[in-house]
């Protein structure tokens, strides 16, 4: 049978007449008539995410059905954004790693770790006797150098991203709960928790930070020369070593954007709960894959998208939402995000195998 | 700095390069002087890739010196050879296919401000390269993932022409091209090296290297075994002899005279493919063998495609011993004795990690068994057969493909479709990139298949090799038949001007 199956796939494979142009939307977005400044972060991608959009609608309208007033209210808007935004930022360094043909599994232990470093007794009265935003300096060091760590080793010494990345999520959590000796520490330096009650406009701050995160992730995945050779480093890296891409330091460098936004994450999560703790973060590797990957990003490498991955920290933060303003269990949770996950992906492979018969 | 009167730009002088088990390079010598284009000839796996990626940066020598206009120069990455102004086209396609075509030709050197990319002027300038190599139609926001191999091997001229260089490496650039497009790549060859860049060009196909070449160099078993031959004059029998070893006077087998008595066992009726081709109508007896000659896009491989079912024409009918197969079924061609080795074979279902016997014998994999268990043994014989016959080298079926040169790897292909037990074999350039030598060998397999019985049909961008290899030539012309005959009543000046007739260079 193999031969058949084979067969299959090596005719279709030359069929890229000029009239296919409907699937050529290229991954830049830059294919579309130029979208004004006001498209900046949907305009160019609207069309692909559309999916994502709907299900988000549909999502949300069945919250009105069932919750109303209490759904559609703003402070709940707002809840269900801020939710978001901490394990939206995890998401949007994913969304690098996955690119360029990487995994981390770590993350939510970095989060951890990086929470728990930054609100020791020591870094505290470090800050309080300097400054307060050592805290946050502490929790992006701790982050950017795990993520250092994990590059190092998957670049250099070879390591599958999927053990490197394992073995940090092991050490990182242990190496947090051995500092914070399995207590919550709270953090009690006034210009922190001060700074992080401010709202702009109305809206959290933590809210602000993932947009703007999210905002300087898409510049940079989709309109910078490290974007680009992203992509490339994950599609095909003997290409890009070739082009003369120093690869193994691109790796590097992606693992320590991830770190780096776990470790913004980490400020977060310390702002929002005003402790730190070696549990935060439990299971943000799976959150944050499952966010990317019904977004639209290949897992394999190669393709990514930062407004598919937002849409995606949406789905599932609302989904959570919905189901507790009904009082559902998180265990009817859990069953609805797996049947969401496994439905986004089919669908769209479907909708690759369609736009892409003509790559390998 | 700059290169005195005649002296040479590049010396690579005494390299070695060894992989696990195989000497690729055993004390290689290549001088070449600005403005030359200098040929590399060799068999397959002779070493020619191995040198010029040592030369690229992407291999590092195990001994050896270079000098780069007259300074030692250790080329340890890619970056530090392009850097010197060294570009180069691989053997295989080198891009990265989820980008488009813009961003793959400035891949590695972006044009940018403050780590922005400059999204207008890369198109620009991309469509221009384009336009110099006389491809204004393609798409620079195309993904490069969907064009078809030529356009792949367009992008990548257009990628090495993007750096400013002194010296372009071209690895086979002509093999996924048709005549005419190769003609365009050596009016821009000629371009450059009046310029002053100095171009190293190495392809099979000598007729290329007589017409574009100044001096060759020949590679057999990772040595020099000449240099500084002149290229429009050095006779074809001393060439072949310094690439092989030895003499070799038949290319092509005998023909077996015709039986008019053979019975038809394909019959194309009226095959059309909206676009692409209309009313194609042909035939072919057991033991004939049918040549297609005709452009890159004139509609061959299409042709091929749609009666294998591999595509779904807009009508006519297929015929196999008189009964008639679906249309657009893969799974009808093959239960009716079709088989088709396609055009792309390196893209296309080589498993690269395996065993050479195993991607020999995958598609007949039933023989080889009982009660689902392989038998090993008998299945390593035959693709040892075949491996012999087509000629891989080096020899023995147990290494991974990977590690084959690109012709051999090849030749693993062909063996596959030549293995398996059809009726109806149809063969879209059975001999891109292989050398002089197995050539021959190739085509007496293909002819031996067909004395006993198989109908086959050629597809051949290589006018030569359809009217030396087939007893029927087809000339297709924009998607039509506009000539059928026998092939020892038309020869190749005729094949040529039906070709073109009417399509402007
Ligand atoms: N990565 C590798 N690992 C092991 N052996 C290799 C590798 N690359 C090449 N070789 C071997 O080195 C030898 C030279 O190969 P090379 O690709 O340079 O040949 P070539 O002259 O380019 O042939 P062709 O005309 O078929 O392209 C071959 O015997 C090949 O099997
Ligand atoms: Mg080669």
């Amino acid at each position: 049978m193999t031969h058949q199956r084979e067969a299959v796939t090596d005719g279709e494979k030359p069929d890229a007449g000029p009239d296919s142009g409907v699937v050529q939307v290229p991954l830049s977005g830059s294919g579309k008539a130029r979208t004004g400044a006001a498209g900046f972060l949907l305009g160019s991608s609207v069309g692909r995410n559309l999916g994502l959009v709907v299900a988000l609608f549909v999502l949300c309208l069945v919250g009105v059905a069932t919750a109303g007033q209490q759904f559609a209210s703003v402070d709940n808007g707002l809840t269900i954004l801020r939710l978001a935004s901490v394990i939206g930022v995890v998401s949007v360094g994913m969304t690098f790693v996955i690119t360029g043909g990487g995994i981390d599994l770590s993350v939510g232990a970095i989060v951890a770790l990086a929470s728990v470093w930054s609100t020791t007794l020591a870094t505290q009265s470090l800050a309080r006797g300097n400054h307060w935003t050592l805290i946050i300096l502490v929790a992006l060091i701790v982050g950017m150098g795990c993520g250092l760590v994990n590059g190092l080793l998957i670049a250099y010494g070879r390591v599958v991203p999927f053990i490197a990345t394992l073995a940090m999520l092991a050490a990182a959590r242990g190496l947090a709960e051995i500092i914070a000796q399995r207590r919550t520490q709270i953090v009690s330096v006034p210009g922190f928790t001060d700074f992080f009650r401010h709202d702009v406009l109305g809206i959290p701050l933590l809210v602000i930070i993932f947009a703007v995160v999210a905002a300087i992730g898409w510049l940079v995945l989709n309109r910078t020369t490290f974007g680009r050779r992203t992509f490339a480093v994950g599609g095909n890296p003997e290409a890009a070593r070739l082009a003369g891409i120093n690869v193994q330091r691109h790796t590097v460098a992606l693992y320590v954007i991830v770190g780096l936004c776990c470790g913004i994450a980490a400020v977060m999560i310390v702002a929002r709960t005003t402790t730190g703790s070696s549990t935060h973060g439990t299971l943000y590797e799976l959150d944050a894959i499952a966010a990317v990957v019904i977004g639209g990003t290949l897992l394999s490498g190669g393709r990514g998208t930062i407004v598919g991955t937002v849409l995606g920290v949406l789905i599932f933060t609302t989904l959570s939402n919905v189901f507790t303003q009904n009082n559902l269990s998180s265990s009817a949770q859990s069953v609805a995000k797996g049947l969401i996950i496994v439905v986004a992906v089919l669908l769209q492979q479907r909708l690759a195998a369609r736009s892409n018969n003509g790559s390998t | 700095m700059s290169v005195p009167e005649g002296a040479p730009l590049l010396e690579m002088s005494g390299i070695v390069k060894t992989f696990p088990g195989v000497r690729a390079l055993d004390g290689v010598d290549l001088v070449v002087r600005p403005g030359e284009v200098h040929c590399l000839l060799g068999q397959n796996g002779a070493g020619k890739s191995t040198l010029i990626k040592v030369l690229a940066g992407a291999h590092r020598p195990d001994e050896g010196s270079i000098r780069w206009a007259g300074d030692p120069v250790s080329l340890s990455t890619p970056d530090t050879s392009i850097a010197l102004g060294i570009s180069t086209i691989y053997q295989e396609l080198d891009l990265v296919a989820g980008l488009t075509v813009a961003e793959n030709i400035f891949l590695g050197h972006e044009m940018s401000r403050g780590g922005l990319v400059r999204r207008g002027e890369t198109r620009r300038k991309a469509t221009a390269l384009l336009a110099r190599l006389g491809h204004q139609e393609i798409r620079v926001d195309r993904e490069v993932g969907t064009l078809p191999a030529s356009g792949q091997q367009i992008v990548s001229m257009a990628r090495a022409l993007s750096h400013d260089t002194r010296l372009i490496v071209m690895d086979e650039p002509s093999a996924a091209l048709d005549q005419q497009e190769v003609q365009t790549l050596f009016r821009v060859i000629r371009d450059l090296t009046t310029q002053g860049v100095a171009v190293v060009y190495i392809s099979h196909r000598l007729e290329e290297i007589r017409q574009v070449g100044d001096r060759v160099t020949v590679l057999k078993d990772g040595r020099t075994v000449a240099t500084d031959l002149a290229a429009k004059d050095t006779p074809t029998a001393e060439l072949i002899r310094l690439m092989t070893g030895r003499d070799i006077e038949y290319v092509f087998p005998q023909r077996t005279p015709p039986d008019s008595s053979a019975a038809t066992l394909l019959e194309v009726e009226n095959l059309s493919l909206n676009k692409v081709f209309a009313d194609v109508s042909f035939t072919v007896a057991a033991g004939e063998i049918v040549g297609l000659a005709g452009l890159v896009g004139s509609g061959r491989s299409e042709i091929l495609e749609s009666v294998y079912g591999a595509r779904r024409p807009n009508g006519g009918t297929v015929r196999v011993d008189g009964n008639r197969l679906r249309a657009g079924s893969v799974g009808a061609a093959v239960k009716a004795g079709i088989g088709l080795a396609p055009e792309e074979r390196k893209s296309q279902g080589l498993l690269l990690d395996q065993p050479i016997y195993q991607n020999i014998t995958v598609s007949s994999m039933g023989r080889f068994a009982r009660a689902g268990f392989l038998k090993g043994s008998s299945e390593r014989a035959s693709a040892t057969e075949w491996a012999k016959a087509l000629d891989v080298r080096p020899a023995g079926v147990e290494r991974p493909v990977r590690t084959l040169s690109g012709g051999n790897q090849q030749k693993v292909v062909l063996a596959r479709w030549l293995l398996r037990d059809c009726r109806v074999l149809l063969l879209d350039e059975p001999t891109r990139g292989v050398d002089v030598g197995a050539r021959s060998e190739i085509y007496a397999a293909i002819r031996s298949l067909a004395d006993r019985g198989m109908a086959v049909v050629v597809v051949s961008s290589e006018v030569e090799e359809v009217l030396g290899l087939a007893d029927r030539v087809l000339v297709v012309r924009e998607g039509r038949i506009v000539h059928s005959g026998p092939a020892t009543e038309i020869d190749e000046h005729r094949v040529l001007d039906l070709v073109m007739e009417g399509s402007a260079a």
